[in-house]
């Protein structure tokens, strides 16, 4: 197995498996991109609605070809009847959201589920027509490389190259509007136009993602990029190329993955790939990561111990909290018997002064914007200026050393 | 409408009657609480737990597969709600991540497993197997008096039935404080109502309706019915009483107008093969939604123009 992996992953694995490990590479990028779009809008899940919309379209264009004599299993007539149905969903989740009292989460459920409901009735239909096809529409549901013909895996390569194209091009325009919709109004962009792009993207990547990943898991290649991207950086753009990056790389990585073994379904894959992209980005990830957020808990709680034990020591009291008696003995402010040092009594000293600067400053200074800094850390240096500090030190006298 | 009515029909339509009501019950208040699309995702993630059911206990039987339906659900929230926390990710992306990550682990798992020898894969999951559950033993009528056909009555409709019971007096019990919370959940945390303990139960209530129908009638049937009747009911009423009445009367019509539509409409068309009961109660309800959205009373936001 590792050596067909390596093969898969050098694209030595066939032709057709290099075809679609690049189709899948380039619909992944395209997916996490035009996903991130999406994800600014806090509307991921209208993908959901419009993934499970395409099923009708496939079940109709099936039928509509084998009545006109063709081959129902053309695969860009399929991808046609479904984008056409998706469209319709989208319209019904807008009309709905819009026009009624209905929110926006149950007309997506409503739409998702009705049509979902209806597309597995016209495949029950096509199960049982007498036409002597073995239809395989099934496919659609989870998607299927095996047995993929070699124009289906260009029609997918092709078509997420398009989607990467219409994505380069418009994400200026697009990033703009998703950050920021009342300034890309004042600045002449059309808003309504651009989300009518940017639900045109979703139905594209939806659409070519139908062979290759499934209608039920395309959503993921749409929101799990952006969401593991925004892990990372709090910029827009940024966000944009990573989300890029992840989709494209989940898309390749996976589809080599399961060309390079039996019983691995891509789309599943795929979808794995990335969802343990996005477990790593929320361990590791700096800022909203999981292991960056202990380590700031760490700081702060080893930042309060030193504080209030140089406060205890200013005051002469006694210091009973062992995380409190490292702290200050590993700086060296006390020695081994919790006595403090030179160091120690005149650090303590300047921490009492502090405090005491910050209780008179908290009863002149009553605006938020001064009394709502103070949380027992922040030094009052920080926050007011030398001047007012001499006056509030005039007030109080000259400091008492510690004993 | 005689003996064989009674055989092949009668179950099956009880079954989806039962299951429309047990999960429009719920949906009514996960719709007014903005939270709709949590039975999509317990809908989802019921195939992992049941997958993972299987393959501990090797086993196609109930009491498992219902315990790791619900457990995966209840991990599914879990896994929602710390995703939304920690990353400070909203929530509808984060249970896009969680749901479709978790369906993807089911399909996997059940490809790699050699499940060949049962019944047991995604298209089952998907739409269940409502037509199949017959009464074999009914002669007529007659046998719903007669105890030994009615031992032979499958087991999904005594189960269903039980579920269907126990979240109609869940709803009933917790009527005021559900409403309460639901409406204004500031004042019901104040007057001392726990509501995010009962939050948490209503995603569990319905995780259960979710996993009793779904054994039954598949998730398509599940996701309608937690959101179409009571969307639908929505817009028929301001008051919560009367749209969760509402919502079970369209819950029933959707079960029993797609269960015949299915069954009987292709015949009347000239066509010899029955379609999907559990696709045809969706796109009933769906239609019953639309509807609804064209012509019923309530249907404007408050405060927006007639007819617009």
């Amino acid at each position: 197995m590792p050596g067909l992996l390596l093969d898969a992953l050098l694209l030595q694995a066939g032709y057709n498996a290099a075809l679609v490990a690049l189709g899948a590479a380039l619909l992944g990028m395209a997916a996490g991109s035009g996903g991130t779009f999406l994800f600014l809008r806090k509307r991921a899940l209208v993908s959901d609605a419009v993934a499970h919309a395409t099923l009708p379209g496939v079940g109709i264009a099936f039928m509509a070809m084998v009545a006109f004599g063709g081959d129902g299993r053309n695969l860009p007539g399929l991808l046609l009847g479904s984008a056409v149905s998706a469209g319709l969903g989208l319209l019904a989740v807008e009309w709905i959201a819009s026009r009624t009292r209905l929110a926006e989460d149950a007309a997506i459920g409503a739409v998702l589920s009705v049509f979902f409901g209806f597309g597995i009735v016209l495949l029950t239909i096509i199960q049982t027509m007498s036409s002597g096809y073995q239809a395989g529409l099934e496919s659609f549901l989870l998607g299927s490389t095996a047995g993929m013909l070699f124009q289906d895996a260009v029609v997918i390569a092709l078509g997420g190259a398009l989607a990467v194209a219409f994505v380069l091009l418009l994400r200026r325009p697009m990033t703009l509007v998703a950050f920021d919709a009342g300034f890309a109004t004042a600045s002449g962009i059309d808003v309504r136009r651009m989300d009518l792009a940017m639900m045109g993207l979703v139905m594209a990547v939806t659409v070519i993602g139908l062979k290759l990943v499934g209608l039920i898991l395309v959503v993921a290649m749409l929101i799990i990029p952006p969401v593991t991207a925004r892990l990372w950086t709090e910029r827009t753009d940024r966000v944009l190329l990573i989300a890029g990056a992840v989709g494209g790389f989940s898309g390749y990585l996976g589809a080599a993955l399961s060309a390079s073994a039996p019983n691995l379904p891509t789309g599943p894959i795929i979808v794995l790939v990335s969802f343990a992209l996005f477990l790593l980005s929320l361990l590791f990830a700096p800022g909203r990561g999981v292991l960056a957020a202990l380590v700031r808990h760490r700081r702060f709680q080893l930042r309060v111990h030193r504080r209030q034990g140089l406060l205890a020591l200013a005051h002469g009291e006694a210091i009973f909290d062992p995380l409190t008696l490292t702290v200050l003995r590993r700086e060296r402010l006390i020695r081994q018997d919790a006595v403090a040092t030179e160091e120690g009594r005149a650090l303590a000293a300047k921490t009492l002064r502090d405090e005491k600067r910050w209780a008179l400053a908290r009863q002149v200074y009553q605006d938020e914007a001064v009394s709502g800094r103070y949380d027992g850390l922040t030094p009052i240096e920080s926050v007011l200026t030398r001047d007012e500090i001499a006056e509030i030190d005039r007030q109080l006298g000259p400091p008492a050393p510690v004993a | 409408m005689g003996a064989e009515f009674v055989q092949l029909s009668l179950t099956p339509l009880l079954i989806g009657i039962l299951a429309a009501i047990a999960c429009a019950l719920p949906g009514n208040f996960l719709i007014l609480r903005r939270q709709a699309l949590i039975g999509d995702a317990i809908s989802h993630v019921v195939l992992p737990g049941i997958v993972v059911a299987f393959l501990l206990t090797g086993i196609i039987s109930t009491w498992p597969m219902l315990l790791g339906a619900a457990g995966a659900a209840v991990v599914a929230v879990v896994l929602i709600e710390a995703i939304r926390r920690v990353g400070r990710i909203e929530p509808g992306a984060a249970m896009g991540v969680v749901f479709t990550s978790l369906f993807a682990a089911g399909v996997l798992l059940l490809e790699q497993s050699d499940t060949s020898g049962v019944h047991l894969d995604v298209e089952h999951a998907l739409y269940g197997n409502l037509e199949s559950l017959i009464w074999f033993s009914a002669e007529g009528w007659g046998s719903l008096a007669d105890p030994a056909a009615l031992a032979a009555l499958p087991p999904e409709l005594f189960r269903m039935a039980a579920a269907a019971v126990l979240i109609l007096a869940l709803t009933v019990i917790f009527w005021r404080p559900l409403k309460l919370s639901t409406f204004d959940e500031g004042f019901a945390g104040a007057v001392g109502i726990p509501t995010a303990a009962l939050s948490l139960g209503l995603v569990i209530t319905a995780a259960v309706a979710a996993v009793a129908a779904f054994d039954a009638v598949g998730s398509i049937i599940v996701i309608a019915m937690f959101i179409c009747p009571p969307a639908a009911a929505r817009l028929m009423t301001n008051r919560l009483e009367i749209q969760v009445l509402w919502s079970v009367v369209f819950a029933t019509l959707s079960a029993v107008l797609g269960y015949v539509l299915a069954g009987y409409g292709p015949l009347w068309l000239g066509a010899d093969n029955a379609v999907s009961a559990a696709g045809m109660i969706a796109t009933v309800s769906g239609l019953i939604l639309a509807l609804a959205c064209l012509f019923a009373p309530h249907r404007a936001r408050i405060g927006a123009p007639r007819g617009a």
